[in-house]
């Protein structure tokens, strides 16, 4: 078996066994990288030196058995988590030559493990999108159909996942962000409850909503990942306080009893594509066989749900893009001649039209005389939002659903029409506004032979549970075994 | 709902955005079709509920009053677009 094929678990048993070493390893990627990327465009950035380094870095504790879960494993980020020394774009032109002085926190957990950093992943500018052709710099492709888009914001990272060219990646999801473009492109992502894991370092969209969480090829490396970043940070007064279980220890526990709730209001849905609904039907049957039970529930504010995400998501984008003004990092224009026009002209040349879209609606949104009217009464829905998933997690375990209503779109079908963007976002952007973990599973293929996900919502902090179901739904199944056709 | 060029003008200036006769005709007609969707906020009975701003239950995170690692000159100022050996510069402010 090549080895850009292995999982992250295969792959640390031939490296612990010293069947291979890291070097060897982390050169196969970068070898698959530089022949087929050029066909996918996952990544902004390859740091080849830099990861060769980290491989005989690890390579040399490995032989000193000093062995972590990540020792020598090559990962990739998406490229607004902050690596000190490389570049750090946000996919934007504003950021192109950003160099962060720090690393953020999650990169200096991996670090500090000894994985190693390929490089860094396309996405859409600032995560603002469903499709990774919002990047500034280039769109990123769907390995299982070039003429599809891979999903968004973290594209790049589900790409690079499906196309064998890092073992696993991290993404961040604020509306959907991980959990869909995993679904669109075969492969698992976990965006895990808000304060699991730090955002330190993560470069901010939506500060109340942004999570970073794994893309992974299957279930026990997704639950190695997280073991990796999880944890309470003093640098992120977000980041909670509070016990990180072992997401590797409960995997094969079995499903007897275990109640999964079916939102009505989901699988109701106008739009909701018929493979995709085939698909979630035949994967619930394979889960009743497994032992669990399903459940109808009701999530009434369902209907509210996209409204209330681009009113708060907008508004929280205006604030905090403000920062880029020209003056203490990134890009600035370099026409103007006195500070107004300074920070005008940078911002309109530096930011694309979805982020100068979304900052506008948020200004709007915000401004003086319609605060009440959309940010207040947005920030009113989504307590009821949340209180919709409390009463629904009395009755069952955990929720199960379609990611989104249909498999991968082509590129460039919705570039004119954000709302029919956005509204694709119905089934996972609820899981942010609640701040709960949201799980993306292959379920099944369209009849393109497009991957389709299947989401799976638990309860605040209980990935555990997610992990669990998701990892003997595939033990069952073999849609994470099947292979794009690269 | 109508978004007139002024108001895009408006909060395009609010934002610090300066946009040319083409965006700001797009951005009128988008932004109208996004407000008019956001307007299915009207059927939630929102009397007496509490906003969310955020999911914690957290009110403030507090530290002892100590100085932590921080960023030397040198690195806070590595990435400025122009600068002196101790400063950022920027364009005139006052004419």
């Amino acid at each position: 078996m090549e080895l850009t094929r292995l999982t992250i678990h295969q792959a640390r048993e031939r490296l612990k066994n010293r069947e291979i070493s890291s070097r060897e390893l982390t050169q196969a990627f970068l070898d698959r990288i530089q022949a087929l990327d050029s066909g996918i465009g996952a990544f902004i950035t390859v740091d080849a030196e830099g990861a060769l380094k980290q491989a005989e870095a690890a390579d040399r504790r490995i032989a000193g058995d000093d062995i972590t879960p990540l020792s020598g494993i090559p990962l990739a980020l998406k490229d607004l988590i902050c690596t000190q020394g490389l570049r750090t774009t946000c996919a934007s032109r504003v950021l192109a030559d950003f160099i962060p002085p720090y690393d953020a926190t999650v990169t200096a957990k991996l670090k500090t493990m000894g994985a190693v950093l390929l490089g860094k992943l396309n996405m859409d500018e600032f995560a603002m999108g469903s499709s990774t052709e919002h990047s500034a710099f280039h769109p990123t492709r769907n390995p299982w159909n070039r003429e599809r888009i891979p999903g968004g914001s973290s594209g790049g990272s589900a790409a690079a996942v499906a196309a064998d060219f890092c073992l696993a990646a991290l993404g961040s999801d604020t509306g959907g962000s991980i959990r869909q473009p995993a679904s669109h492109c075969g492969v698992v992502g976990l965006k895990p409850t808000y304060g699991r894991v730090s955002r330190f370092g993560l470069v901010a969209f939506a500060s109340s909503l942004d999570q970073i969480g794994p893309l992974a090829k299957d279930i026990p490396d997704c639950a190695l990942m997280l073991n990796a970043v999880a944890g309470y940070d003093p640098a992120d007064s977000t980041s909670v306080d509070r016990a990180v279980p072992d997401f590797s220890a409960n995997l094969d526990r079995p499903l007897d009893g275990l109640r999964i709730g079916l939102p009505r209001e989901y699988y109701q849905s106008e739009g909701l594509d018929p493979d995709v609904a085939g698909a979630l039907e035949r994967a619930l049957a394979t889960l009743k066989e497994l032992g669990a039970e399903t459940v109808s529930i009701s999530l009434p504010h369902t209907a509210q749900a996209v409204a209330t995400y681009y009113v708060i998501a907008p508004c929280e984008a205006s604030s905090n893009l403000a920062r880029y003004d020209g003056v203490k990092y990134g890009y600035r224009d370099p026409r103007a001649d006195e500070l107004l026009a300074m920070y005008r002209q940078t911002r309109s040349t530096g930011f694309g039209p979805e982020v100068q879209r979304r900052i506008l609606l948020g200004t709007y949104a915000l401004s003086a005389g319609y605060y009440d009217a959309y940010y207040g009464k947005a920030s009113q829905v989504r307590t009821l939002i949340r209180d919709d998933f409390t009463r629904a997690f009395g009755d069952c375990d955990l929720i199960a659903s379609p990611v989104a209503p249909t498999p991968a779109f082509p590129m460039g079908a919705n570039v004119d029409d954000p709302l029919e963007m956005y509204l694709a976002d119905v089934f996972t952007l609820a899981a942010n506004l609640a701040g709960i973990p949201g799980l993306s599973v292959p379920c099944g293929f369209s009849g393109e032979h497009l991957p389709i996900g299947m989401q799976l919502m638990g309860k605040p902090f209980d990935e555990a549970t997610l992990l669990n179901v998701g990892h003997q739904f595939q033990q069952a199944t073999d849609y994470h075994l099947v292979q794009p056709p690269l | 709902m109508k978004i007139t060029r002024d108001e895009v003008l408006h909060v395009a200036r609010l934002a610090r955005l300066e946009l040319g006769d083409e965006a700001v005709e797009q951005f009128a007609g988008q932004l109208a079709d996004i407000l008019d969707y956001v307007e299915i906020l009207g059927q939630a009975d929102t009397r007496g509920v509490e906003p969310t701003s955020h999911v914690l239950d957290l009110t403030n995170a507090l530290r002892s009053d100590v100085p932590g690692e921080q960023l030397d000159r040198r690195r806070a100022l590595a990435n400025a677009p122009d600068k002196t050996s101790d400063s950022f510069l920027v364009p005139k402010v006052v004419g």
